[in-house]
């Protein structure tokens, strides 16, 4: 790719190409085309460079200049200012906001500076659609020294000194589970990658195998090596087509190279990987219950021991990582485990990737080392709360976690520590929560999904979870009654007892921990019918304050059901019998004259 | 639910699909995957006849369709719209845009539009969060959708042209 004068990167990934890159790189290589530029520009389309808030992205190589809000009319003028006279183009810039200063490298933006990308170390730079590019970058290169000077027990001492954890929520030593599955006898044993990403707000298993999908293939190859396997699967979501459809190119790419199928680069070493189709189940992303559904049957947990190391798919010992974990591997084996291990906190090694949403003003994909405190994550790299309000909350964990309060703001983000504090990593999905929001109705809202979740086996989860959803919702009715906290309390705690599964056991989680921090906004709902937050609409109404109304019929205007009535100059009234409150009309006045009350 | 007669070409399709998996119980969710793409929907009259066709019971294949969310036994409308109800969509007001949209066509969530047209369904993170909150229509993703842009929304697949304009609007 070397012969290229400049290369242009453009996202790929599914939020950018939401926002019309693919017609971007259309428009790219279509002027190419007329100026004649074939042979000294190339267009490549990359996954995710992370800066979902600033998309679409485009980035000029080699001289770096990283542009945001990309429209396909913007592109004859990077290609004509930019690429053939050398200059940039300062409004595509990206502007810092403290300095309001364009700022034309990613190195010096916030977003990146405190980032360090291990498992993301190639969205952003390669084709993900181009093996070559991948092996441009030391790819396979780990799975080589593996099979020429590595012993499989070598491989696995390497990754448990590495002291790498499972991204998938749960935080279980990597390298013991691959000694566990080496060390069990078997004819036959299975390796898979667990691609159910289900936890609503997290993108970041997607956005790997969108960016990177070699990397995950080169790590199973490795697991099976030290294993002992020769048979791989990844279970992913159908509703991921853009993923599936570069996994399989990679696949295919894999196996024209060798280094998928028999004699992998002249080992005695055979192993291929098929593609498993998940259906929407959140509960599939626990390994028993994925298994069962790679099965073909619903995908229904079972009890803990036997693990899937000793008897998985098909009874056979089956090792199950997450595509994150993954992804850590060819580093691991590159670099060394003792580099890896330098990164970190004392238990918990390596990075952590995070799909940072919510009220915040840089949404986007993160990755960070371990032990980074919360407030460099939101406020440094986030960019701080959006709309200049106020910090509330952030929740980490999905719907198996718990919010964490801004006296956690500094605590070193760990396993260890957000489990200390109520909450856990999870997959990663890290939502901040402001003034605005409703502690009440978040953990509504997760309890509604998990209620759909649940897959109904066991009784605490099927029952226990649907009470606690309707006391919930009484009490975001403002029907709430003194002693329905100390039943969300009581019934919170049988649940998390006596359920089957890791679904099951976390699910009151955000409820728990909401009641822990914010139990003013319980017993204001219970006791004053009151939402502190604004959100819950049962306990609203927006009014009009008649000395402030001007008449200037914005609000009439406005309103999508005509439930406000008034003449041009005189004091508008709400019909509260048609009100649906969505607040429209309090957001556009102009006077302050829309109250809620 | 009254029953349907499945069209000669309808139960190719299945038997196609479930040959091309060996009729292999275990691979009952690779068919139905593959019958719900060409068919669009997988009613009971369907689900027999994969059972059938794997030699398996029909209480099996009932089980596991019930179980996937993404396996539905209703038909999508010819539009079908997806409000995405991750936690980022949420919190930047998916709900609100959801309340507007069963307003608008005065259909719940999971039901088709009484002429067939639109369908609605909620998801569960399509991974634009940077885009919250999200609407998909088919393919097409809308992002940052406010309750004021979803009659537009609508007009643009009634009016049957698709513009950009509207999707910049």
């Amino acid at each position: 790719m070397s012969e290229y004068n400049t290369q242009i990167l453009i996202c790929g990934g599914t939020g950018c190409q939401a926002s019309e890159s693919e017609e971007i790189g259309k428009s790219f290589r279509e002027l190419i085309g007329e100026l004649g530029l074939e042979d000294e520009v190339q267009v490549v389309v990359t996954g995710c460079f992370g800066f979902c808030e600033k998309g679409p992205i485009v980035k000029m190589m080699p001289d770096k200049t990283f542009y945001v809000h990309v429209t396909p009319a913007d592109t004859e003028e990077i290609l004509k200012e930019h690429v053939v006279k050398g200059r940039q183009i300062e409004r595509l810039l990206y502007k810092d906001p403290k300095t309001k200063q364009p700022v034309s490298d990613s190195q010096h933006m916030d977003f990146y500076k405190k980032q360090l990308r291990i498992a993301l170390r190639n969205c952003g730079f390669i084709d993900p659609e181009n093996i070559d590019e991948y092996i441009a970058r030391d790819g396979y290169m780990a799975l080589g020294k593996c099979l020429s000077e590595m012993t499989p027990e070598q491989v696995i001492e390497e990754v448990k000194k590495s002291g790498l954890r499972g991204r998938g929520g749960g935080g279980f030593p990597t390298g013991l589970k691959w000694e566990i599955t080496a060390k069990v006898p078997g004819d036959k044993k299975y390796v898979v990658c667990n691609a159910d990403e289900g936890d609503p707000g997290a993108f970041m298993d997607r956005s790997i195998l969108e960016g990177d999908p070699h990397s995950v293939i080169e790590a199973m190859a490795i697991n099976a090596y030290c294993t002992g396997s020769d048979h791989g699967l990844v279970y992913i979501r159908a509703e991921y087509p853009l993923a599936v459809a570069r996994l399989k190119t990679a696949l295919k790419q894999a196996r024209e190279y060798g280094l998928l199928g028999k004699g992998i680069l002249g080992a005695d070493f055979n192993f291929d990987i098929e593609i498993r189709y998940g259906a929407g189940a959140f509960v599939c992303g626990e390994e028993t219950a994925l298994i069962h559904s790679m099965e073909g049957l619903r995908g229904e947990p079972t009890f803990k021991p036997p693990f899937p190391s000793e008897h998985g798919y098909y009874g056979k010992p089956t090792n199950v990582n997450n595509v994150e974990t993954y992804a850590n591997i060819p580093v691991i084996i590159n670099k060394g485990a003792d580099w890896f291990a330098s990164i970190g906190t004392e238990k918990s090694k390596g990075t952590k990737v995070f799909a940072l949403a919510g009220a915040i003003n840089n949404v986007g994909l993160i990755e960070v080392p371990m032990g980074t405190t919360l407030r460099e994550v939101i406020y440094d790299i986030g960019g701080g709360i959006k709309g200049g309000k106020q910090f509330k909350a952030v929740q980490t964990g999905g719907p198996s976690g718990g919010m964490l309060t801004s006296e956690f703001l500094d605590t070193p983000i760990d396993y260890d520590n957000l489990l200390a504090a109520g909450s856990m990593m999870g997959s990663g999905g890290m939502i901040v929560l402001d003034e605005s929001d409703c502690m009440v109705a978040m953990a509504k809202f997760y309890l509604e999904f998990t209620l759909e979740e649940s897959c109904g086996k066991c009784s605490p989860c099927r029952i226990g979870n649907k009470r606690l959803y309707e006391i919930l919702e009484k009490i975001t009715e403002g029907k709430g009654e003194d002693a329905d906290i100390e039943r969300l309390k009581i019934l919170s705690h049988v649940i998390k007892d006596t359920s089957l599964c890791g679904l099951g056991q976390t699910s009151p989680n955000p409820v728990l921990s909401s009641i822990n921090y914010f139990i003013n906004e319980y017993d204001a709902h219970v006791k004053d019918h009151r939402c502190p937050a604004g959100q819950c609409k049962a306990l609203l109404r927006y009014e009009v304050v008649e000395d402030k109304c001007t008449g200037c019929t914005l609000c009439f205007r406005n309103c999508p059901v005509g439930a406000i009535t008034g003449e041009r100059r005189a004091v508008h009234y709400i019909d509260q019998s048609l009100c649906i409150k969505c607040g429209v009309c309090f957001d556009k006045c102009k006077f302050d004259a829309i109250v809620m009350v | 639910m009254p029953r349907i007669k499945l069209a000669e070409s309808a139960i190719k399709t299945i038997v196609e699909v479930c040959k091309k998996f060996d009729n292999q119980e275990s691979e009952l969710i690779n068919v139905l995957h593959g019958v719900q793409e060409q068919l669009g929907y997988l009613p009971a009259e369907v689900q027999e006849r994969i059972a059938q066709e794997l030699n398996m019971s029909v209480a099996k294949v009932y089980g596991v369709v019930t179980f996937y969310s993404y396996f539905t036994m209703i038909p999508k409308g010819e539009f079908p719209i997806s409000i995405c109800m991750g936690t980022a969509c949420y919190v930047r007001g998916a709900e609100q845009v959801l309340n507007e949209f069963k307003r608008q066509l005065k259909i719940e969530v999971g039901q088709p539009s009484s002429d067939g047209k639109f369908s609605l369904s909620c998801l569960r993170c399509v991974g634009a969060c940077g885009l919250a909150p999200v609407v998909m229509v088919g393919e097409k993703v809308y992002g940052r959708v406010s309750p004021q842009q979803v009659k537009q929304i609508i007009a643009e697949y009634v009016e049957g042209c698709s513009t950009h304009e509207a999707k910049s609007a």
